[in-house]
């Protein structure tokens, strides 16, 4: 049976007199129009198609009708309806897929819903564990986030094609294996919130080291994960990870502009002009952190807040309160211990007790293949005066990153050393 | 409601001893007697070892028939079962159940058609 595969296109591209108010409710409205469409059809490629059918509409109207008074409304409405019109063109033609979607929407209630679940329910859909990892970011971004196909295939540096495919195939499987559109009950919700919460933090981080590449930080991932964070935050006021998750990234993201030097080489914390921090971030995550720390349930996410927290206190690299820091992956190690954590907790400890007690921490973690933990360990060798080892370590880490900025940053890390021996 | 085959994969290589077998046999006969309870259990059951198959294969016009399984591997299809339920979260918990039983990998796959009600 022929199926259409969700076009995936974008903002329908505005003709002349458009203007911005289209794309920016595109960008907005988009996840909550398909997650309303989904619920209603029972079907993301239909509610997707029909979603972009009604902007494609609204960049013909707007320009000269006017913008609607909810313009999400307007979309949502529109696109249930031209849906309606097509599913039943297609349904007289014996289409079951066409049949099944408008016995869906028969059942379902006529307005618009409680707009809060179906935005949730998508999300758990998008992050269900039986697809991969890197499937669930990308649907995640496309139907929540609304980003384009295109967008998405070059945050993530692969070939459209293959990011299409991976699109295509996903959606399939939803369909064909009855991935349910549901929040999880509650038993199942602590894991499966971690899931979402984890896509949402992979996306940051890929946006703010991006793993390969020329650019150090690839902001649009970053600003899209810290909406995502918004909005799980909204719909999940209850969940204290979900608020410290959005703390952590709004405390990392204050420090972008310090983080990279005008050459686009980057700039270590402890180097950092603290005047370029981003103070309306760091008050809003430091806020967040406050109202976490309340509630008494600390988990993962909230100890990383409040870590960067504490970095964020600090008028300068000098002045932070390390003592506080240690403390706090000491904490993070009882939560969730793993060597990467391990790795953070002896540059505290490094700056409370001594490098050196630092690097014998160091040399029991098993993380050759990481670069950070060369990148550490070459540092604490320098500071320790032991500039041979330092440059084996510094050359380690260089040959574990792909990311151009964090490799030209340790070389000239490595090339100080040489110039300090000589 | 949907339909589920759940594979069974299977090391090959001798059973294990009926001391260890006997209380893995027992707990599987519990999660059928659940599946049917539940209306839920289509049909399972646990396959004669793959050095019984037969491939039937067409060439040229004619059907050869060819002694042994299909593909040689480390690994065979051990059983299988087939389930009706809701969607896949109620069939990766059944699934679940059997891996955790067996000890084997289950292959959950979702049929095209859905099940009669």
């Amino acid at each position: 049976m022929p199926r259409r595969a969700g076009t995936g296109a974008g903002p329908p591209r505005a003709g002349s007199g458009a203007g911005p108010g289209i794309e920016r409710v595109f960008r907005e409205e988009y996840g909550r129009a398909v997650a309303v469409l989904a619920r209603v059809f029972g079907d993301i490629d239909v509610a997707e198609d029909a979603v972009q059918e009604a902007f494609t509409a609204a960049v013909q109207r707007w320009p000269h009708a006017g913008v609607p008074p909810s313009p999400a409304g307007w979309i949502i409405t529109t696109a249930r309806n031209r849906a309606i019109d097509r599913l039943r063109k297609e349904a007289s033609r014996e289409d079951r897929h066409a049949q099944a979607a408008l016995l869906h929407a028969a059942d379902a209630p006529a307005e618009e819903g409680p707009v809060r679940d179906d935005r949730l329910r998508l999300i758990f859909t998008c992050c269900h564990p039986a697809l991969a990892v890197a499937t669930q970011v990308a649907l995640t971004l496309r139907l929540l986030g609304g980003l384009t196909t295109t967008e998405i295939a070059r945050a993530f540096l692969v070939p459209e094609p293959t990011m299409a495919q991976r699109l295509v195939r996903a959606k399939g499987k939803i369909r064909d294996a009855g991935i349910p559109y549901r929040v999880p009950h509650e038993a199942d919700l602590p894991e499966r919130l971690k899931a979402v919460l984890a896509v949402v933090y992979l996306i940051f981080n890929e946006g703010y080291t991006a793993s390969s590449g020329d650019q150090l930080i690839r902001p649009e991932l970053c600003q899209e994960a810290i909406r995502l964070g918004r909005l799980l935050a909204g719909l999940m006021p209850d969940e204290p990870e979900v608020t410290g998750l959005l703390a952590l990234m709004l405390l990392i993201d204050s420090r972008r502009d310090a983080r990279t030097a005008p050459g686009g080489g980057l700039v270590p914390l402890a180097e950092q002009d603290r005047g370029l921090w981003d103070r309306d971030r760091i008050a809003e995550g430091q806020s967040l952190v406050r109202a976490c720390l309340r509630r008494n349930q600390p988990g993962p996410y909230q100890i990383q807040a409040a870590i960067n927290a504490v970095h964020s206190d600090a008028p300068t690299a000098a002045a932070t309160g390390w003592p506080q820091i240690l403390r706090l992956y000491d904490q993070l190690m009882a939560h969730t211990p793993s060597p990467v954590v391990a790795l953070h907790r002896a540059v505290a400890v490094a700056e409370v007790q001594g490098p050196a007690e630092a690097l014998r921490l160091t040399g029991e973690l098993d993380l050759g293949s990481y670069y950070l933990f060369h990148a550490i360990r070459a540092d604490l060798l320098r500071r320790l005066g032991r500039p041979g080892e330092a440059d084996q370590a510094y050359r380690a880490a260089i040959a574990a990153t792909q990311n151009a900025a964090e490799c030209d940053f340790l070389e000239r890390r490595r090339r100080s050393l040489g110039a300090a021996e000589s | 409601m949907k339909q589920y085959l759940l594979s069974m994969y299977q090391p090959q290589g001798d059973p294990p001893p009926p001391e260890i077998l006997q209380p893995i046999m027992q707990k599987l006969g519990v999660i059928r007697q659940e599946l049917q309870d539940v209306g839920a259990w289509v049909f399972g059951d646990g396959l004669c070892s793959p050095d019984t198959a037969t491939v039937l294969r067409s060439q040229g016009g004619e059907v050869l028939v060819i002694d042994g399984p299909f593909t040689e591997g480390k690994e065979y299809l051990g059983g299988f079962m087939i389930i009706k339920v809701p969607d896949l979260d109620a069939a990766l918990d059944w699934g679940r159940r059997y891996a955790e039983t067996t000890g084997l990998p289950m292959e959950v796959r979702p049929f095209q058609s859905e099940a009669p009600d």
